[in-house]
């Protein structure tokens, strides 16, 4: 089993964390590193998987690090190894060495139970694809079916992949940041001078690999996490290190990375989640008393223009699906005024029915004028979506791109190349 | 590898069956199956501790036939003992009948019910505070430190300061709100500004308001004059909540429960319909989410010491001003600590309102009855104080009382799969 976050002790080296639990020891139970060495040397010989022993595990790149991962699965003699989401921290071309990796196992006879939500990947490395549906077997294809017949029997219905966009007039620059830095929590500026200027009516994409910095930008631009230097401007008006309070009021809609952690109050109801970030607004509060009754006017309202699938508008937003949980965060932020939308993995883990609503729910707001600034891990949402795509990698802007430019390139972009000269 | 899945399988699915457990019986079933439990549990100990009934079986040990008078005399030992604690802390019958017959010796049949009422009047208010806390996140563990503080405000806005009932009556009130409130400010700043952790700081907070008690009560004015020991002045009779019957009838109950209703109402309205509740709820569930939402952490922490420790310290007041009208060393000092009780019945209310007014009377029942118990029957008041426990023990451990009353049969012991981050 190889999971989707990974297993590893970071401060053990490669072959510690192989042989955890399976020590070759010699006499008084003293560790003896010298065969485990020679344990991974043989592994890494006998399937392909070159990396050294020696390299302790948190200086490894991600990409690495999950090949300990499957050299530790190995080990093991697994017969059947189970690959858990393992593509969503890798750029584009460690995801093509993984599929070797993968091709090659299935040659010398294991087998792979690859478990994944891109359908690309898939159709690329599988020989036979299952579909489950709320916990059911739908149906076993072929990999020759075609991304939109698997992404029907994934929703059990017809689906839109492509996103369809007119083009639109570009306004005036509505969120402007100019060389910010910020800290992460343990010190290290993750964000280190980007500059950045998503216009009104445009959607801007960032791109890049999970951990680069994405998520301590949203933040700071929310006002969640402080700013070192540099400024932020919603248009034309500083907000840099203002409280999220304030922000909010400036007109800044946030869909957050994490819905259920920053995003929702499970345990309380959609109707009073639909309002939580208004709740002191009229018509729903006046002098320090809420009127229930114009929250459940807005909640009735908006579960119905927005499609929210729940039992009623008093049912806690836990017991939605992470999709319809989703549907709620965005119709309460798209209900509101709005200058610029931030949507950190606005998709993440929901079906392909609702990641086509809430695509178009935001194309439809960049058409109104809205500025749009997309963060995304997911290529083929940042390639679908953007108007123009940025890239990061290790705190930096590697290149801002025209969604046209090939996945090789934004890929390299990803990986911290700065080639990207084409823009 | 199997190892690893069935691990990361139960863990959850424990947890995801606890919580079923717990949110689908009605709190009120449960609370009285946990009281009856309690009281089952309280006649074993009845029967197994009474020195009659120990007498009766050792004698039975010797002439085998006696075994029914033994049982008997266990069953007399422990109806007695119950009797006594119902008459005593509610209503006698046969005195009631006799009243309705003769129109006389009302203030003796009514005793019972008006000490429970007395006695329940402070805890309603301190839980209360005690709760809206825990609902916000926030373990205010000091509530009897700042009763006390609101005890010595209120003993010296009422015995040192003259004016008429009209404006004296609530300046004292409001000085125990305050004594309180600026009481519990200071753990609210502390966690505030510097994160102190506010279980330990209000933990000590009690010493040291202990300790102020009794500096207040030799050191100050506040002692009453001519007198060596630690008692403070007596409150002006236009600073007393008088007894509803007048001083005469003996009946002890007081102006104070319609302050404890007060609060009742007030706390209801706060938390379902203020926008300063509504703040308060969120932080408590998701303090993330609430901060993302624009509310302001350091603010709902200040505050919620304020309300909370204003309305612990109006318990401290109440409690003065409804008994005796002075304080002395040991005011809420020892098993009087209505700021500890209050922390039990707040659990035991689950944190709502109306929860924790039946909780605070049947916690001033089993006390008051407890003692009538212990006057006619010699069984010591320890017992009511186990059967609370008891009560507690089974409220706060649902799994366990359905186990035991089989709510549910045990086919209910399917394992729940992982769920993933998506949804």
């Amino acid at each position: 089993m190889v999971h989707q976050h990974f297993m590893l002790v970071p401060v053990f080296t490669v072959a510690e964390n192989v042989v955890l639990g399976f020590e070759p020891t010699k006499s008084f139970n003293r560790l003896d590193y010298k065969t485990a060495d020679a344990q991974i040397h043989e592994l890494s010989e006998k399937f392909g998987l070159q990396v050294d022993p020696r390299a302790v595990v948190e200086n490894l790149p991600i990409g690495l690090q999950q090949r300990v991962e499957i050299l530790k699965a190995l080990s093991h003699d697994a017969e059947l190894l189970i690959l858990d989401e393992p593509t969503a921290v890798l750029t584009p071309q460690e995801i093509d060495a993984l599929m070797e990796i993968m091709r090659s196992l299935a040659r010398d006879g294991k087998s792979i139970l690859f478990i994944t939500h891109k359908l690309k990947e898939v159709r690329a490395v599988a020989d036979v694809i299952t579909i489950i549906r709320q916990g059911r077997v739908i149906d076993s294809v072929p990999p020759s079916e075609t991304e939109n017949q698997l992404a029907a029997l994934m929703v059990g219905r017809e689906v839109n992949l492509t996103v369809n966009k007119e083009s639109t007039e570009l306004g005036e620059p509505v969120l402007e940041i100019r060389d910010v830095v910020v800290r992460d929590d343990r010190g290290l500026a993750v964000v280190n001078g980007v500059t950045l200027d998503v216009h009104a009516g445009e959607i801007v994409a960032l791109a890049g690999v999970q951990g680069n910095g994405q998520t301590e930008l949203a933040e700071a631009i929310s006002g969640l996490r402080p700013i070192e230097s540099g400024t932020i401007t919603l248009r034309g008006r500083d907000i840099t290190n203002h409280s999220p309070r304030a922000i909010l009021d400036a007109g800044l809609g946030h869909v957050p990375e994490d819905r259920q952690r920053d995003g929702l109050v499970l345990s309380m109801s959609v109707a009073d989640n639909l309002v939580l970030n208004t709740p002191r607004r009229a018509p729903f509060a006046s002098r320090g008393t809420r009127n229930l009754k114009a929250v459940s006017v807005n909640a009735t309202d908006l579960v119905q223009r927005f499609d929210i699938r729940t039992t009623g508008i008093d049912a806690t937003a836990g017991s939605l699906s992470g999709g319809n949980q989703q549907k709620v965060i965005v119709a309460r932020e798209l209900s509101r005024p709005l200058t610029c939308l931030l949507a950190s993995q606005p998709t993440r883990g929901l079906d392909v029915g609702s990641i086509e609503y809430v695509h178009r729910q935001i194309v439809n707001e960049r058409n109104q004028g809205m500025g749009v600034f997309i963060i995304s891990s997911e290529l083929d949402e940042v390639v679908a979506l953007g108007d123009r795509i940025a890239v990061m990698h290790a705190g930096k802007i590697t290149g801002i791109v025209d969604p046209s430019t090939s996945r090789e390139d934004i890929g390299l972009l990803m990986a911290g190349s700065t080639m990207g000269a084409h823009d | 590898m199997t190892d690893t899945l069935t691990d990361t399988a139960t863990k959850p699915s424990s947890a995801r069956r606890f919580w079923s457990h717990y949110s689908s019986t009605s709190p009120i079933t449960l609370t009285i199956l946990a009281l009856i439990l309690g009281f089952v549990i309280g006649a074993i100990i009845i029967m197994v501790t009474s020195p009659a009934v120990l007498d009766s079986w050792r004698h039975t040990s010797h002439h085998l036939g006696d075994i029914g008078s033994s049982l008997k005399v266990s069953f007399d030992s422990v109806a007695a003992a119950y009797r006594a604690m119902i008459t005593g802390s509610i209503l006698d019958p046969t005195l009631f009948v006799h009243s309705i017959s003769t129109g006389h010796g009302w203030d003796t049949t009514l005793t019972p019910i008006s000490e429970t009422l007395t006695y329940a009047t402070p805890l309603v208010i301190a839980s209360i505070g005690v709760g809206i806390a825990f609902q916000t996140g926030i373990f205010n563990i000091g509530a009897n430190g700042q009763a006390i503080i609101g005890g010595i405000a209120g003993t010296a806005v009422g015995s040192m300061i003259h004016c008429p009932t009209i404006i004296h009556l609530p300046l004292t009130l409001l000085a125990g709100i305050a004594g309180g409130a600026v009481c519990g400010l200071v753990p609210g700043l502390l966690k505030a500004y510097t994160g102190a952790h506010e279980v330990i700081v209000t933990l000590m907070f009690n010493y040291v308001c202990n300790a102020f008690l009794l500096y207040a009560l030799t050191e100050t004015a506040l002692q009453a004059p001519n007198q060596a020991n630690d008692l403070s002045r007596n409150v002006d009779s236009t600073a007393i909540l008088a007894p509803i019957f007048g001083t005469k009838s003996g009946l002890r109950v007081s102006y104070g429960i319609f302050v404890a209703a007060a609060v009742v109402v007030l706390a209801i309205w706060f938390l379902k319909r203020s926008s300063l509740g509504f703040d308060f709820r969120i932080t408590g569930a998701n303090p993330n989410a609430a901060r993302a939402s624009g509310i302001n952490p350091k603010f709902v922490v200040i505050a919620v010491f304020l309300v909370s420790g204003g309305l612990a310290g109006l318990a401290g007041g109440v409690q003065m001003m409804s008994t005796t009208h002075y304080i002395d060393g040991g005011f809420l000092i020892g098993n009087a600590g209505i700021g500890f009780t209050a922390i039990t019945i707040a659990l035991l209310g689950r944190l709502q309102p109306m929860g924790i007014m039946w909780g605070s009377l049947l916690f001033a029942a089993l006390n008051v009855g407890g003692r009538a118990m212990q006057a006619a029957t010699g069984i010591p008041l320890d017992l009511a104080t186990i059967i609370q426990s008891i009560v507690v023990l089974f409220v706060a451990s649902p799994v366990l009382i359905k186990e035991i009353y089989r709510l549910r049969s045990g086919a209910e012991s399917f394992q729940m799969a992982t769920k993933g981050w998506s949804s």
